[in-house]
């Protein structure tokens, strides 16, 4: 039952960094590397602004941060034409010093016995367990709301359009470097999002708790995919979170049977998106096998 | 509408391989005029396409559209008064958006409210009446993935999206070529009810000589980025295949070297 609760409470902290992925990886169509910088940006505003009494305030302006790097990823990718990838760690790398210096020139920051989020509705009369839940629920379902609502607005189908067919959206008048720009700005702020409550949630902060972070949250799209299929926007959406939660379990759960140590979790999570990412080949090969041999039966 | 003056475009500038695309073009469209482009390969069809469409930028030269400048106007600012159509079917729309989707990205290319519904209920009805006309069932598919079409269902449809906000100009780059003859027959006789319908200003590239002399008002007739032969009205009415092809070969020092426009009359 702890396993159950903890993966739900983790689940729905790291879907919204699975809503983030989503967006650059799915919708437009670029892995974007930032995330791993800009999750701990979020942790790094969110401890501060809780440690000196402003938690809420935290979470908004992780939020705010996490569009900022967004932003300069967009702007290398689009006005200066660097390769999407290369951009992402561009910015990813330079975000280590910002964070160290939010964090005051700390690798960890402890929140023991600041207000967040979490204690100031401990008045609620629900245990503390379900406490724990429903912060990152609250936050996760707005998030997921929210960007169910904007891409089906115009702005939100002229992003989409323009990670599917970019020569369309030029011809139908849209400005595509504008576009690509607001769709990483805002994946990233679900990203820093992400990390401002897991900061206030757990307790501290940490210089290292992005690294891998992006695989993280492409394993949890990923699955989702496998479980829902690729069908609408609004069921790719849910389908992150989904996949996150499942994820987290998978996770709770291979740790708890001591399947494999701790600091194996990110070489799991990368043979997850790499299996994930190779079933259409093999089924691809299974197939011209199947033909092969079909053909030699016949002759 | 159109006025384009002393258009020049020159690729890899100052190398050996220096090719002159458009040299001096100067040319003017009347509102309402369908001209049909021919030429053989190289000719600078495609590139004053592109010129005017804002895809690169010319060495010299101005074009206006409606009066304003806009020979540095940056391409997606062009599209919204310039519709333009490739030969590729598949370049025209989002195959993993659908037909309604894909359609109030092109309808609402103007709407300055990017948080305003995507694709609007009022609009749907614009979009089911207007692809109706296309008379190819897709009417009932409104929500279907454009990426299940086939490609002359989709050039069909990227053609009601480069029209239906009603642009000044339409360019149409061979967008009947990739086609079966049936498509391509349908895609054509759509395109002609579509441009009169709208009094839409229309320029058409095309290879087949026969088509250029009886589609539209106006046919001009490009060579090594020179207007070689501008003719409309009676002039035009008179004009056949093989009488073009002479004059070709007389004012033209290189010989008609373009098999698809030899072979397809």
């Amino acid at each position: 039952m702890t396993l159950l609760i903890g993966s739900l409470q983790l689940g729905f902290i790291y879907g919204m960094l699975a809503l983030g992925i989503y967006i650059s990886f799915r919708i437009l169509n670029i892995p974007d590397l930032t995330a791993d910088g800009s999750f701990t940006l979020g942790l790094a505003v969110s401890a501060v602004l809780t440690l000196a009494g402003h938690p809420l305030l935290g979470i908004l302006l992780a939020i705010v941060a996490g569009a900022a790097a967004g932003t300069v990823t967009g702007l290398l990718q689009t006005k200066l034409e660097i390769h999407p990838i290369l951009a992402g760690i561009i910015t990813m790398s330079s975000l280590y010093s910002i964070n160290l210096y939010v964090l005051g020139s700390r690798s960890n920051l402890s929140l023991i016995g600041s207000d967040t989020l979490f204690t100031q509705i401990a008045w609620l009369p629900v245990s503390k367990e379900i406490l724990k839940t429903l912060v990152p629920f609250a936050f996760c379902f707005l998030c997921a709301v929210v960007l169910i609502w904007f891409f089906k607005t115009h702005l939100g189908l002229c992003i989409r359009a323009t990670g599917n067919n970019e020569e369309m959206v030029k011809a139908s008048s849209i400005n595509v470097d504008a576009m690509k720009i607001l769709a990483v700005a805002i994946s990233n702020a679900c990203i820093g999002l992400a990390g401002a409550v897991l900061a206030q949630y757990q307790g501290y902060a940490d210089i290292s708790s992005g690294i891998g972070i992006m695989v993280v949250g492409l394993a949890s799209a990923i699955i989702g995919e496998a479980i829902f299929g690729r069908r609408s926007l609004t069921i790719g959406l849910l389908s992150a979170i989904f996949g996150s939660l499942i994820y987290r379990f998978i996770i709770a759960a291979a740790l708890k049977s001591s399947i494999f140590p701790a600091y194996m979790l990110r070489v799991v999570s990368a043979v997850i998106v790499v299996i994930a990412l190779a079933v259409p080949v093999v089924k691809k090969h299974l197939e011209l096998h199947n033909m092969r041999k079909k053909v030699e039966l016949d002759a | 509408m159109l006025e384009i003056s002393n258009a020049t475009k020159i690729f890899l500038a100052g190398t050996p391989n220096e090719h002159v695309a458009l040299d001096k073009v100067t040319l003017s469209l009347a509102k309402g005029e369908f001209v049909t482009l021919i030429g053989s390969n190289g000719a600078g069809k495609s590139t004053l396409f592109n010129a005017i469409g804002g895809t690169f930028w010319l060495n010299r030269g101005k074009i206006l559209l409606q009066g304003e400048n806009i020979t540095y106007l940056a391409e997606h600012k062009r599209a919204a008064r310039i519709g333009r159509l490739f030969q590729d079917p598949l370049k025209g729309s989002a195959p993993d958006m659908t037909i309604e989707e894909n359609l109030a990205l092109a309808y609402n290319r103007r709407s300055r409210n990017g948080l305003r519904l995507g694709v609007h209920p009022k609009d749907v009805k614009v979009f089911r009446e207007k692809i109706a006309q296309l008379d190819m069932g897709l009417e009932d598919r409104l929500r279907t993935k454009v990426g299940l079409l086939s490609g002359g269902q989709r050039q069909a449809l990227s053609l009601l999206m480069s029209t239906i906000a009603k642009p000044a100009l339409l360019l149409l780059d061979e967008h009947t070529a990739a086609l079966d003859p049936a498509a391509a027959e349908k895609i054509m006789a759509i395109t002609k009810d579509i441009v009169s319908q709208d009094q839409i200003t229309t320029m058409m590239i095309t290879h087949n000589i026969q088509t250029a002399l009886k589609t539209g008002t106006r046919t001009i007739m490009l060579d090594q980025g020179k207007i070689l032969l501008d003719i409309a009205g009676k002039a035009r009415e008179e004009m056949t295949v093989s009488r073009l092809l002479e004059h070709f070969s007389q004012q033209s020092q290189n010989t008609l070297d373009d098999d698809r426009m030899l072979l397809s009359h």
